[in-house]
């Protein structure tokens, strides 16, 4: 436990004063550790708290009760160590991809106070980053001149230009087609292999959370808890072509009828 | 291509058909010109008080601009709050839009009280009318920031102030430029309003006693300036917001 890098100990947490009254948790008893530099993906079905878990996990949020620690140090606000992307790419439209993936340097401390002197270093790092998601050359297009995919590859980008120790995603690759989504697990998977940084995958493709995780947590509905935690020991560094191995489709398959399991137990009880 | 030159040149192919009408129907019909005057009689008309006229819209125009301009200041603050602050649009607004109600003419014989015969009231009255689509426009960019927006910023430690300044008012800049197309005719409105009860100068002096001395020419020569000058005002910002915030216009570019 103590060399885990996001510590979760016992976490609850209601969204208001008035739900806490009512014992109404929007996610209960959350106890989680990820070490330093490991990828986790979270799956569960729709509205089962894993934003809310991704809330807990940067301190935009506080639990209600219990602890959090990330790196040694209980979560009081905002971490700067963290950057993030969502499903929608929510770039700037006034401003280049450049510009947009430039935009933390021009927030987070310690790149804010020097963003002027040393702008050249940092918008050659924008680009090297750029070039590495094969957007190479898009840097001075504006965001409703690329498509969805390149949208999305610019959007992670921002969230990794102040080369953050966590990443978080919520589900990121949700509005691609299925071609664009395998690309773009790739372009996650090097990323990631290259820089060793945390990786906090909020999804609901199982197939995704396996082929990139280490570890897969499943999430049940209303109250949001985690009812089953899977490490993917399938061998790195991992190919597309591993997504059809037999070896691969058995643990799809069995953190799916967890799932299935969930949807029962949560149908019985009205209240 | 071809279309794109007709749409180019369609208002103008329309205003000279309006005129070309207007001038049939006025002398096929031997309509007298003490009730309605032709276009070339107020042409004519135009050309012979040009003086009068270009003092008197002068006139018109720099109060415009002058209640106008203290509307963008007045409208931008009160956007910036109420669209910063929940707690501030909520306690503001519903007073806000009570006394948009309000017909502004109404308030003419108010500020004569306060400010007497001349530029006050017409310059309040420009005011008036015209802050209140500036502030709700502001407003409305500020407020409708999308939620994932502004986490993907405070979870880097942005203050609220840096949400504002690099997303908010950006992001309400098309806004506040549509909304000064909208509130600078209104402002010329104001002013002609004001003008008609509480002032010896401007065009609205001019549409009353041109009037009274039953000069129709005149006085629809009156009402042809204000509505070129405002037209003018609003294409000087229409250019502007094209040429500043064209990335909210992007489908006509393409």
């Amino acid at each position: 436990m103590s060399n885990a890098f996001v510590d979760f100990q016992n976490v609850w947490l209601a969204y208001n004063e008035e739900l806490l009254a009512q014992k109404n948790y929007a996610v209960e008893d959350i106890n989680l550790s990820v070490n330093q530099g490991e990828f986790v993906a979270i799956v569960g079905p729709s509205g089962c708290g894993k934003s809310t878990f991704m809330k807990l996990t940067t301190g935009l949020k506080m639990p209600s009760q219990g602890r959090i620690l990330v790196d040694g140090q209980p979560v009081t606000g905002p971490l700067k160590i963290s950057g993030m992307a969502f499903q929608a790419p929510s770039l700037l439209p006034w401003r280049s991809t450049i510009d947009n993936v430039l935009l933390p340097l021009e927030i987070v401390e310690p790149y804010r106070s020097n963003f002027k002197t040393n702008k050249d270093a940092y918008i050659e790092r924008a680009r090297n980053l750029l070039a590495s998601v094969g957007l190479k050359g898009y840097e001075d297009k504006y965001p409703w001149e690329l498509s969805g995919g390149m949208q999305q590859r610019a959007s992670i980008c921002r969230a990794l230009i102040h080369e953050p120790k966590m990443l978080l995603l919520d589900e990121p690759f949700g509005a691609l087609d299925a071609f664009t989504r395998e690309e773009l697990w790739c372009t996650l998977r090097d990323l990631w292999e290259a820089q060793r940084f945390n990786v906090i995958l909020v999804t609901h493709d199982l197939r995704e959370s396996v082929f990139l995780a280490d570890t897969v947590y499943v999430m049940s509905k209303s109250p949001g808890r985690f009812l089953v935690k899977k490490d993917i020991d399938l061998p790195r560094p991992r190919d597309l072509e591993i997504t059809y191995t037999p070896q691969f489709t058995d643990i799809v398959h069995e953190l799916r009828s967890h799932i299935g399991a969930i949807r029962q137990t949560t149908l019985q009880p009205t209240p | 291509m071809k279309s794109k030159t007709i749409e180019r040149w369609s208002p103008w192919i329309f205003l000279v058909s309006v005129v070309l009408l207007w001038e049939l129907i006025c002398s096929g019909f031997g309509v007298s010109e003490f009730i309605f005057p032709s276009p070339s009689r107020i042409w004519e008309q135009l050309v012979e008080y040009r003086d009068v006229i270009l003092a008197h819209a002068w006139r018109t125009y720099w109060v415009t601009m002058v209640g106008f301009g203290i509307a963008i200041l007045v409208g931008v603050m009160l956007g910036f709050i109420i669209g910063s602050s929940r707690i501030a649009y909520a306690a503001v607004y519903p007073l806000m839009t009570a006394f948009n109600a309000l017909p502004k003419a109404a308030f003419v014989p108010i500020l004569v009280v306060w400010f007497g015969i001349g530029v006050g009231p017409a310059i309040l009255t420009a005011f008036l009318i015209s802050f209140f689509p500036i502030m709700v426009n502001i407003a409305t960019g500020l407020a409708t920031l999308e939620p994932e927006l502004e986490d993907v910023l405070r979870v880097l430690g942005a203050k609220r102030w840096d949400v504002l300044v690099k997303v908010g008012l950006p992001r309400s800049m098309p806004y506040f430029f549509g909304s000064l197309k909208v509130a600078i005719t209104l402002a010329f409105v104001g002013t002609t309003v004001s003008e008609m009860t509480a002032s010896n100068e401007g065009i609205g002096y001019l549409l009353i006693s041109a009037g009274s001395a039953m000069q129709m020419g005149l006085a629809f020569g009156g009402l042809v300036v204000v509505g070129v000058m405002a037209m003018a005002m609003y294409e000087i910002f229409d250019y502007i917001e094209r040429h500043t915030t064209g990335w909210a216009h992007r489908g006509s570019q393409h």
